[in-house]
């Protein structure tokens, strides 16, 4: 008994339904997994849902989480439309804190309209270099930035590392790993709880996106090379520039994201900034079909799962479930994905065909 | 004793501590090789030794038997490794993604499932067994005959694998499907089942990779302990132009960076620790360039259909 795949048109609810199934199934077993440790699934599911979405102070918490999600998605998802898989955000993260940081601690006394502006300016430039290193690397030599892009992840965070525990430690730290508190003049506004004005400026991060892509010529020209790179050559595109453009750019949105961690949260560097937020996004890009808007209410959803993640840690379910919760959704929609194009005949054969 | 007998016997030692830190990155590769060559890209080394790693441990822990803990890590590896290969097989998944996302599982999983595990001391471990005669070699001696046991079947498994892939009808055939899967197909050979058995074998590998650290260097568990070594070995493969026999170069090559990381930090050197942790992956990337370099420069020798998802429908 094998299968084969018949290509049919599905409706747009056809696909809908059949992602949506996929993410259930993701949940399902999740939750088998769950009993299966002697969780009880839905105490937990619902304990995580409630605090991520049912309290004031849980939402909040899952809002401060989208932000540095959306903009990191935002950046692996501008480079995967071009078939460049960036899987360095999180070092690039690393790299946009580590050099706003340096501007929050080497200018504490300049005014804030011009402390915040510089230190976006360092973080996006910095991650956007630390992206740009294996940009340059594929488009000369060819070589595989998913490897290069994620081995420099490596490198960012011992760098930071070694920032917080020499240099930039504070004296008065208890030897902590961590930089001082940034004077309040590097601190990005707050709107509310911790919520900060990051989360407007992720928002307008990916309208500008969504208007780049649909409504420029460069963002034609991405989709184009993404598309059919041999179109994009007959067409006179250069492709080696637009590798090293979009290269930069979706380093320095996540820079931007690290900056704005650093800034708008914690008001200084240390070890750990980010529970895997440059991972996250690289699903979160995908499942949301590198559709900027689409980014929005996917890294909004997944701020929630983190936030409810963090939060059922007093249940005795570790943190690391979110992250699985995460990889199940990502192979089951993955998996799905045929579906939304073909349907599957069962058919009998003396020779197996598939499996 | 006088200096250079000192210097003589560190050279020996770091050279020893090469062989050790090399070995898990070794297995891996070699798992990737098979995947590749059967031309599946699978980026979900990283996910599987961590899963094997833990599995590994926890079986060595519970039983007492650290082969047992080889084994487990093995079948936890191919589990992982099936998972892709269905995906990316059978459903045309992409390949690259599909990968990510069996890294990103894993890792989760294995911070799970390992959570009561950090910090628990092994009781039986793979210890280092010295081999009778050849262990008394002067110099080669202590550099390759006085390890672990895993260490041992890896020096055996390259040249077999070599052989395997270059020297006999089946390694010709999986080097097929992986070259041009249309052509192996009119062959008459199962393009599916030939890359489903290497995506699946190369899993285990990655495993037993994990299982090495979990059971022989370290021997411990800790949250996230390959540490991009699954990356490294990704890498590796470009370097080794998907030859088993030059994998073991690269692998040895990476573990020696390594061991003279140890080995300065150990001496009480200046430089910090975070600039010699750095260098690991840095060398990886440095060699990855060089390799690349080279390829652009006609010596690739990739296989055809890597990355590509073989649609007998559409051929």
């Amino acid at each position: 008994m094998t299968f084969r795949l018949q290509p049919e048109a599905r409706s747009f609810w056809q696909k809908a339904g059949i992602r949506t199934g996929a993410v259930l199934l993701a949940l399902a077993l999740s939750a088998a997994f769950l009993s299966v440790n002697g969780k009880d699934p839905l105490e937990v599911f619902s304990a995580m849902f409630g605090s991520a979405f049912g309290t004031r102070y849980g939402f909040s918490e899952t809002l401060v989480r989208t932000v540095p999600l959306l903009l990191c998605g935002l950046g692996v998802s501008l480079a995967s439309r071009m078939q460049l898989w960036n899987v360095g955000a999180e070092g690039q993260f690393f790299m946009g804190a580590f050099a706003a940081s340096g501007v929050a601690l080497a200018f504490p006394e300049l005014p804030a309209v011009v402390l915040l502006p510089l230190m976006a300016v360092a973080g996006a430039v910095a991650g956007g270099l630390w992206c740009l290193l294996p940009g340059v690397a594929r488009a000369y030599l060819n070589t595989s930035e998913t490897i290069t892009t994620l081995l420099l992840n490596y490198v960012a965070i011992n760098w930071v590392s070694y920032f917080v525990y020499g240099p930039w430690k504070d004296p008065k730290g208890f030897n902590f790993p961590l930089t001082p508190t940034f004077s309040q003049n590097a601190w990005l506004p707050v709107l509310w709880g911790r919520v900060h004005v990051g989360l407007i400026l992720a928002l307008a991060a990916a309208a500008i996106l969504w208007w780049v892509l649909w409504r420029t010529r460069w963002g034609y020209e991405i989709r184009v090379i993404g598309e059919s790179p041999s179109a994009a050559r007959y067409a006179d595109m250069s492709i080696v520039r637009n590798i090293l453009l979009v290269m930069f750019t979706t380093g320095a949105l996540a820079g931007l994201a690290g900056m704005m961690e650093v800034s708008g949260l914690i008001h200084r560097l240390q070890k750990d900034i980010s529970p895997g937020y440059g991972y996250t996004a690289i699903i979160i890009a995908y499942l949301a079909r590198l559709n900027p808007v689409s980014l929005v209410v996917v890294s909004f959803l997944f701020g929630g799962l983190q936030a409810g993640g963090y939060s059922v840690q007093t249940m005795g379910v570790p943190l690391a479930t979110a992250n699985m919760i995460q990889g199940a959704i990502l192979f089951c929609v993955l998996g799905a994905e045929v579906l939304t194009r073909n349907r599957i005949v069962m058919r009998r054969r003396k020779e197996a065909v598939g499996a | 004793m006088t200096g250079d007998i000192t210097l003589g016997s560190m050279a020996v030692s770091t050279l020893a501590a090469t062989v050790v830190a090399g070995t898990a990155i070794l297995y891996a590769a070699l798992g990737e090789i098979l995947s590749e060559r059967a031309g599946v890209l699978n980026l979900g080394v990283e996910g599987m030794m961590l899963v094997g790693a833990v599995m590994g441990f926890m079986t060595a822990l519970k039983t007492g038997s650290p082969w047992l803990g080889v084994l487990v890590a093995a079948l936890a590896g191919g589990a992982l490794a099936l998972v892709h290969a269905v995906l990316t097989v059978s459903l045309r998944a992409n390949q690259v993604v599909s990968g990510l996302a069996l890294t990103i599982f894993g890792s989760g999983f294995s911070a799970y499932i390992g959570k009561p595990l950090v910090g628990v001391p092994l009781s039986a471990p793979f210890r280092a067994v010295a081999i009778p005669g050849l262990a008394d070699i002067p110099v080669l001696g202590k550099i390759l005959f006085q390890h672990d046991a895993l260490v041992y079947l890896s020096f055996l498994l390259v040249p077999a694998l070599w052989y395997w892939l270059y020297r006999t009808r089946p390694g010709l055939h999986l080097r097929a499907v992986g070259e041009n899967p249309a052509a192996a197909d009119a062959m008459g050979l199962n393009v599916y089942l030939i890359r489903y058995a290497c995506i699946v074998a190369g899993g285990m590998l990655a495993g037993v990779a994990g299982a090495h650290l979990s059971l022989a260097v370290a021997p411990s568990w800790v949250e996230g302990m390959t540490a991009g070594r699954g990356w490294v070995a990704v890498a590796l493969v470009i370097f080794a132009i998907w030859n088993p026999g030059k994998a073991i170069l690269g692998a040895y090559l990476f573990g020696g960076v390594e061991a003279l990381t140890f080995r300065v930090q150990a001496m009480g050197s200046s430089i910090s620790s975070f600039f010699l942790n750095m260098l690991p992956y840095l060398f990886t990337i440095a060699v990855l360039l060089v390799a690349t370099y080279r390829a652009r420069r006609g010596r690739a020798d990739l296989p055809g259909a890597l990355g590509v998802a073989y649609d007998r429908e559409t051929r």
